[in-house]
Parts: structure tokens; C-alpha cells; sequence
């Protein structure tokens, strides 16, 4: 391979790298913007990528793969919905709980699945004519069609956010809920099917791991993706459009890691293995002092339950 | 016979510590202004959150338009065309102006149709001349364009019965004027207005029926015409308080407090005071009038040690207390009443013992070698409690569910008794009712007759007035004038605070 391709297929990886970070952290920013803060992420995660990788598997089928694994993800946020919607229970013990859960979970299950490959992956559909365009074509239209998906998820997440009433009961709801609660619009509801939505995408993001990046189980596969997800939430600063060029900059991240051990470098693999949390490091140091001065916030109401009737 | 569109029958509210609404009934007619007076925790907030659905009656029925109705959440009061502006403004500061009118509303589509929301906005301007920029973020507007905003809320939705939790607490003289202007205007369409107040003055304004509220009961309906101010004082305030406001002036010409220069940034960065000077005498009660958010709040805060001062000095007895701790500055005999009451002036969660003894728990009697004494505490707070006709039914249940005026009458307390050389009291009386108040106004006199000097911030210029012996107004983050009491007249106050060049 000459320079010029080797960059190429760089970009490209660094773009599958990227998605798998791309939907839990869109997931996880709407469930913020509710006021839930969800700390179990990475097991969420764990559970659509294990869900994901055993349908795939044994159907054969990579894209009912990942729908199976991405409505895993959905189902084991409602553990946490319930807990600190339903019960106002502490939301960081609760996500906390679901992380681990999600690891115990996989790891007793998974046994006999450990070392097992996928043989049909998520196929590459590359796009006619855009994929034609050079540099770009190959680095961003040469792909599946689930990063097909992510491109669309960013741009019509983004607009339901800002254009639409959906998004602005959201919106609402995180920095004011008893103000959005005055307004006849339902706290629980709102909160409920966000916190499912950012389970869903939290699955789809593992799957999207088992079914076309790594398409093999392991034991921890996502190797701390959902931590690095929920601090890309503060690096985008909660918003959609931003979170892309933190999903892309980690999957850059991870993808020259493996190019590099692929290369034969004289780096030790324990270095190259710490750099997607190192980068984790700089980036959250970074955003916080950016998000610091520029005086943007978490919403408000993140991590408080709302009870209505409190004087 | 006139149409009744509202009533209650024997509402009933419970809270865990204290029962809020005893059997409360009332009628709400077709077309009036119907003023629900009464002292602060006389119930009438309580019962227009279950009247909006958000708390749900112990007991007790609700009538719309003859119906028997339930209203299980603000959803439900809004169908049924009930609309409430709340006395802490609901709206979601990071959100425009325009986001915040529609939030909630299904009818502009699900991706906002912000053509068809400004039209509808240009008929409320024109129907009742309440003008909006719909595009600004709710932060950046001033308390009364947020009144404007809640009110138009409401009227978006189509309400006919409107309820208003104590307007006029936030808004300026002019501003108030406004407000009523509008209630009239629809009053005339038809729509029926609930005002609750504790204010006489507004009271014989505005409404056409009033009702009195004392301690969770009604004690009186009556129409306005067939009324007088100092009945329903007396009405609300069950027997009749003498008060003596004697005021022994003290001051001597030896300055306790000297300000110089003082320029503060606010927490967003602009600045907030853009040079202060200021001598407060010794013996004095300086009162610094002022519409909220033009600097009386950093003054304080700053003279309390809360805030940093970038440049200028603060002098006090001869010391240098420019950016020294709080603590330093109040053992040095400098107290602080602060503006906000369940932000800074108490921790809600915690008992009211804890709260009373916040300025002394580490000092002998209270605790001795690091170990609390709780007996002692609980005999301070019950003491305090006595002294300062505070209404603790339970001590030890978290302060947040006192009434404003007890929580007001506690922090008053726990800071006289430090007994300070200088006390300043932040917009002291805000929101309290009129029995408290006038105690408070005594209290503030009385130490003030003991030689004691006080800085007064407030906006209610009778307060200022009556209290006051010299008064200097702010503006804009300046000291615009400064007056003798007895020289002062409302007028030229009130357009110093609007900016007017003395």
C-alpha cells in the first residue's frame, strides 16, 4: 500500500471507530438533556454488543443482529429509568449498578461464547456517486449502512432538538422541570422515553461493535467505550452536532492505535493501549475549562429526581 | 344571577407537619377580579397549586363552571381552562422567549411553526398591548418583561380563569400599573381573575370580591365596595397590633463603614458595581433604594465578604476588610440578612435548630471540645422562638416548611442576637405579610434606637421612608443620590431608581 491509501483506510477506520462511540454518546446526551444521568452506559453497551454479536451469530444475520442488540441496550436503561424516575433513587449508584450489571451479565453468559467469530459482518454499500468523490467518497461513503445510519441519527437528532416541540419538552424538562411540569407537560414521560432512547443507542453502539468492527466476543469488549461516551457528552456540550467530532476524534484515536501495533512500531503496545484514555484525560481537561468559560452548562436539573408535590 | 365559574367546597390540605387549607370554599364569578388576601402562610398559595394541580387536595371538591372536576396535574387545569402565573416565575431561563410561550402546546406542530406563533403574538400585543421579543433568551430579560411572558402564557392557552400569585411582589410602581391595566382589559372580555396579595393598597385597586385567608381558614368573603383597608387588615391579621415606630435617631458624625471606589464583576462577568463610594455614620440607618439588579445585592454581598472585590476599599471601624473571610467580617460585627431567604439565609433541609444555631454551634454553651450539646441547642432555638414570636410547632422538622415570614423572623433573630455593630438586612420584608413585617420594621428600629447601625436594601419605598434616615439611591451599579430622610419624597426616589439625574 502506498502513503496516500494507507491514510485513506485510516480515515475510514477511524470513522467505524468513530460510530461505535457516535450512538451512545447522541443517546446519551438526550437522556442529559432530560435531566437522567446515566452512568451505565458501558453496560449497556456490553449487553447490545453481547445481544448483538449471539444474534448475529446464530441467525446469521448481522443488520437483526444489531436491531437485536440495540433493543437490549433500550430494555436494560428501563432498569435505570425505573430506579431514579419511579423510585427517585440516586442516579449514580443506579447507573453504576447497571454498568457492572451489564459486565457480570455478559461475562457469565458469554463463556462459551469467548473467542467465537462472526463470519457475515455488516456488509460495505458504498453509495452511488457520492462514494465517487475522492478523498471523502471512500473515507465516509465506502461504508455499511449503519454508519449511514449515524449520519442520519446526528443530523435528524439535531433537528428534533432544536426544531421541534419533542425537543423543546425536552429541552424543558432538563433545565426546569417543575416550570415544564406547569405547563402540562409530563416529567415522567418525558425523562422515561429519553433514558430508553439513550439505552437504545447505548445497544446500538455495542452491537454496532460485534457486528462489523470486532466481530468476535470478548470478555469486556467495549473496553471502557461507554466511559468515553459519557465524556464525550461534555466534550460536545450536549450537543448532537458537536458529539460527532468527538466520536471521530476517539475512533481516530483507536484506529491509529491498531495501524500502529499493526505497523510493527517500537511503541509499547501497554502506551498505545492507554491512548484512547489519555485522550479521555486531555479531552475532559480541556472541554471542562472550555465549557467553564464559556459559561455552557450541564442542564440544570441533571441528576435530580423531580417530586412534585414537595413544598 | 351571575355565573359562577370556579368554586371550592371544605378544601382540605394536609402537609406532613402542618394542615395548610382547613375546609376551605369559595366562589370565583364570571367576569370579576376575585383578591384572595391574606398573611404569608394563611394557605392561599396552597390552595391555588391544588386549584392548578399540583398538589392534590386531602379533601374537598372543585366546581368548574357547575362541574365537579378532579385536577390531577397542571395538564388537567389547563384543559380546563385554568391558567397560572406563580409567584416564582415558571419559565426555563435558557430557552427563548418565544420557546417558552409554546412550551407544552401541541397546536404549533411538531416542528415549530414560528410564523403562525408570532401572529398569534401580534394579537395579544394588540389586544391587550403586552409586548414580547419573541427571540431573546429568558435570561437576558428583566423580571418584568418575564411577567409579560407568563401572562402571555397563559393567554396562549386559552384561559378563562386566571390565577396570579403575588404579581406585583417583582414589578416597580409603573410596572404594577401596567399589570392592572391589563387584568382590567380582561376582566371586560370575560375572563375571571384570582389575585392572591398580601397587599392592602393593591387589593382596594383592583378587585371587585375579596376573600380573606387567616392561618388555612376563610375568614370573610366580602365585595370591595362594602370594605375598608383597615378592616381587612384586621381581618387578616385576626386582632389589632399596635406598633410603635419611634425612632430615636442616633447617628453621630464618626463613619462605621467607608466605601471607596468599589468596583465588583458580577458572577456573568460584566460589571456590577462600577465605583461605589459610600460612608455609612454610626448609629445611622442608611436605607439603599434601588429597582433589584442594579447593584444592591453585590453591594451588600461584597460588604459581607461574599464577593470579590476587584478594585476600591472597604473600611471598617478602622479596619481594612477588602476581601477578608466572611467569618472575619462577622466576627468583626458586621451581620447579614440576606435577600434570599431559602438560598442564603437558611439550609431548607435542616431542622430550624440547626438553623437557629448556625452562627454559634461551635461556641461554648452550645459545644464543648467539638461535642455538641443538643439540649442546649434546642433550649437557644426554643428561646429564640419565644423572644421573637416565631411559630415552631416542630423544631426539628426541616426549616423549608415554615412559613416565609417565621424562616424571615428565625435568620432576624439568629443575627441579633451575635449582636452586631453594623446589620444588614436585604430586602428584609419581601413577601412577608403585614403582621410580620410591621414586627420586623420594630425590631430593626429598636436596635437602631440602641445605637446600632444598619444598612437597609429594599425596594418597597414606604419601608425605605418610614425606616429610613438617610437614603441613597442606586442605579445602574452606581450611587446616584444620596438624601436625608426627612428631605426625601417618593417622586423623586422613584425617578432616581428609573435613572433620572438627581
Amino acid at each position: 500500500m502506498d502513503h496516500h491509501s494507507i491514510y485513506i483506510s485510516l480515515l475510514a477506520n477511524t470513522v467505524k471507530a468513530g460510530t461505535i462511540l457516535l450512538f451512545p454518546t447522541i443517546g446519551e446526551i438526550f437522556t442529559e438533556r432530560a435531566g437522567i444521568l446515566n452512568l451505565g452506559v458501558e453496560g449497556m453497551m456490553l449487553i447490545g454488543a453481547f445481544i448483538g454479536f449471539i444474534v448475529a451469530y446464530t441467525t446469521k444475520d448481522p443488520y437483526l443482529g444489531f436491531f437485536a442488540g440495540t433493543i437490549a441496550g433500550g430494555i436494560a436503561s428501563l432498569i435505570h429509568a425505573f430506579i431514579s424516575i419511579t423510585l427517585r433513587g440516586n442516579q449514580i449508584v443506579s447507573g453504576l449498578a447497571l454498568t457492572i450489571f451489564g459486565g457480570g451479565f455478559t461475562t457469565f453468559y458469554g463463556q462459551k461464547w469467548i473467542n467465537m467469530t462472526l463470519n457475515n459482518t455488516l456488509p460495505t454499500v458504498k453509495l452511488p456517486i457520492l462514494s465517487k468523490i475522492p478523498y471523502i467518497g471512500p473515507i465516509f461513503f465506502s461504508q455499511d449502512l449503519i454508519v449511514y445510519l449515524s449520519y442520519i441519527t446526528v443530523l435528524v437528532m439535531w433537528f428534533i432538538l432544536y426544531k421541534t416541540t419533542m425537543g423543546l419538552n425536552l429541552r424543558a424538562v432538563g433545565e426546569n422541570a417543575k416550570a415544564a411540569n406547569a405547563m402540562g407537560i409530563s416529567v415522567y414521560r418525558v425523562r422515561y422515553m429519553w433514558t430508553f432512547f439513550g439505552g437504545l443507542l447505548a445497544g446500538a453502539g455495542g452491537a454496532y461493535l460485534t457486528t462489523s468492527y470486532a466481530p468476535f466476543w470478548l470478555d469486556g469488549i467495549t473496553a471502557g467505550r461507554g466511559w468515553i461516551a459519557i465524556a464525550l457528552v461534555i466534550f460536545a456540550m450536549w450537543d448532537p452536532l458537536k458529539a460527532l467530532f468527538g466520536a471521530y476524534l476517539f475512533g481516530g484515536i483507536n484506529a491509529l492505535q491498531f495501524q500502529l501495533q499493526a505497523s510493527g512500531t517500537t511503541i509499547p503496545s501497554a502506551i498505545l493501549n492507554m491512548l484512547p484514555y489519555i485522550g479521555t484525560f486531555i479531552v475532559i481537561t480541556i472541554s471542562s475549562i472550555i465549557v467553564k468559560t464559556r459559561h455552557v452548562r450541564p442542564p440544570k436539573e441533571l441528576g435530580i429526581p423531580y417530586i412534585r408535590e414537595e413544598k | 344571577m351571575e355565573e359562577i365559574v370556579l368554586e371550592t367546597r371544605n378544601i382540605t390540605k394536609i402537609f406532613p407537619e402542618t394542615i395548610a387549607n382547613k375546609n376551605i370554599s369559595f366562589k370565583l364569578k364570571k367576569g370579576e377580579i376575585h383578591a384572595l388576601l391574606g398573611e404569608n402562610g394563611a394557605g392561599k398559595t396552597t390552595l391555588m397549586n391544588i386549584l392548578y394541580g399540583i398538589y392534590m387536595p386531602t379533601n374537598g371538591e372543585i366546581f368548574i363552571n357547575g362541574q365537579k372536576v378532579t385536577i390531577k396535574s397542571p395538564l388537567d387545569a389547563i384543559k380546563l381552562g385554568i391558567g397560572m402565573i406563580h409567584q416564582h416565575f415558571m419559565l426555563v431561563e435558557t430557552l427563548t422567549v418565544l420557546e417558552n410561550i409554546i412550551l407544552g402546546l401541541k397546536e404549533y406542530g411538531f416542528v415549530i411553526n414560528k410564523r403562525a406563533v408570532k401572529e398569534k403574538l401580534k394579537e395579544i400585543e394588540h389586544l391587550y398591548s403586552l409586548k414580547v421579543e419573541p427571540n431573546v433568551k429568558v435570561w437576558q430579560t428583566t423580571v418584568g418583561e418575564q411577567q409579560k411572558i407568563e401572562i402571555i402564557k397563559v393567554l396562549f392557552r386559552g384561559a378563562n380563569i386566571l390565577i396570579l400569585d403575588e404579581p406585583t411582589a417583582v414589578l416597580t410602581p409603573q410596572e404594577t400599573q401596567g399589570l392592572f391595566k391589563i387584568l382590567k382589559k380582561m376582566k371586560d372580555d370575560g375572563k375571571s381573575i384570582i389575585f392572591i396579595t398580601h397587599k392592602l393598597e393593591e387589593v382596594m385597586q383592583i378587585a371587585d370580591t375579596i376573600t380573606v385567608l387567616r392561618k388555612g381558614e376563610v375568614i370573610k368573603t366580602l365585595p370591595k365596595d362594602k370594605t375598608t383597608k383597615s378592616e381587612l387588615a384586621q381581618l387578616m391579621v385576626g386582632e389589632t397590633q399596635a406598633c410603635d415606630f419611634l425612632r430615636k435617631r442616633k447617628e453621630t458624625n464618626e463613619t462605621i463603614l467607608s466605601i471607596k471606589g468599589l468596583i465588583v464583576y458580577s458572577d456573568k462577568g460584566t460589571k456590577s458595581l462600577k465605583g461605589v463610594d459610600l460612608d455609612v455614620k454610626k448609629g445611622e440607618i442608611l436605607g439603599i433604594a434601588g429597582i433589584s439588579g442594579n447593584g444592591q445585592k453585590e453591594l451588600v454581598q461584597t460588604i459581607a465578604g461574599l464577593k470579590k472585590v476587584a478594585e476600591g476599599k472597604i473600611i471598617f471601624s478602622g479596619v481594612d476588610i477588602t476581601n477578608k473571610h466572611p467569618r472575619f467580617i462577622s466576627r468583626l460585627g458586621i451581620n447579614y440578612i440576606p435577600a434570599d431567604r431559602l438560598a442564603m439565609g437558611v439550609a431548607p433541609n435542616l431542622s430550624s435548630i440547626d438553623n437557629a444555631i448556625m452562627r454559634r454551634y461551635y461556641r461554648f454553651p452550645l459545644s464543648k471540645r467539638g461535642i455538641m450539646n443538643h439540649t442546649k441547642a434546642l433550649a437557644y432555638t426554643r428561646m429564640m422562638a419565644k423572644a421573637y414570636k416565631i411559630k415552631l410547632d416542630n423544631p426539628f422538622a426541616p426549616i423549608k416548611l415554615l412559613s416565609g415570614g417565621n424562616m424571615q423572623k428565625l435568620i432576624l433573630a439568629r443575627e441579633i442576637l451575635e449582636n452586631p455593630k453594623l446589620l444588614i438586612a436585604s430586602y428584609p420584608t419581601r413577601g412577608l405579610d403585614i403582621a410580620s413585617t410591621q414586627f420586623f420594621r420594630q425590631k430593626l428600629i429598636e436596635i437602631a434606637n440602641k445605637g446600632k447601625t444598619i444598612i437597609l436594601v429594599s425596594e418597597d419605598l414606604d419601608e425605605i421612608l418610614s425606616l429610613s434616615d438617610r437614603i441613597a439611591v442606586m442605579y445602574e451599579g452606581r450611587i446616584v443620590g444620596i438624601m436625608d430622610a426627612e428631605e426625601a419624597d417618593k417622586n423623586t426616589i422613584g425617578l432616581m431608581m428609573a435613572g433620572a439625574k438627581a
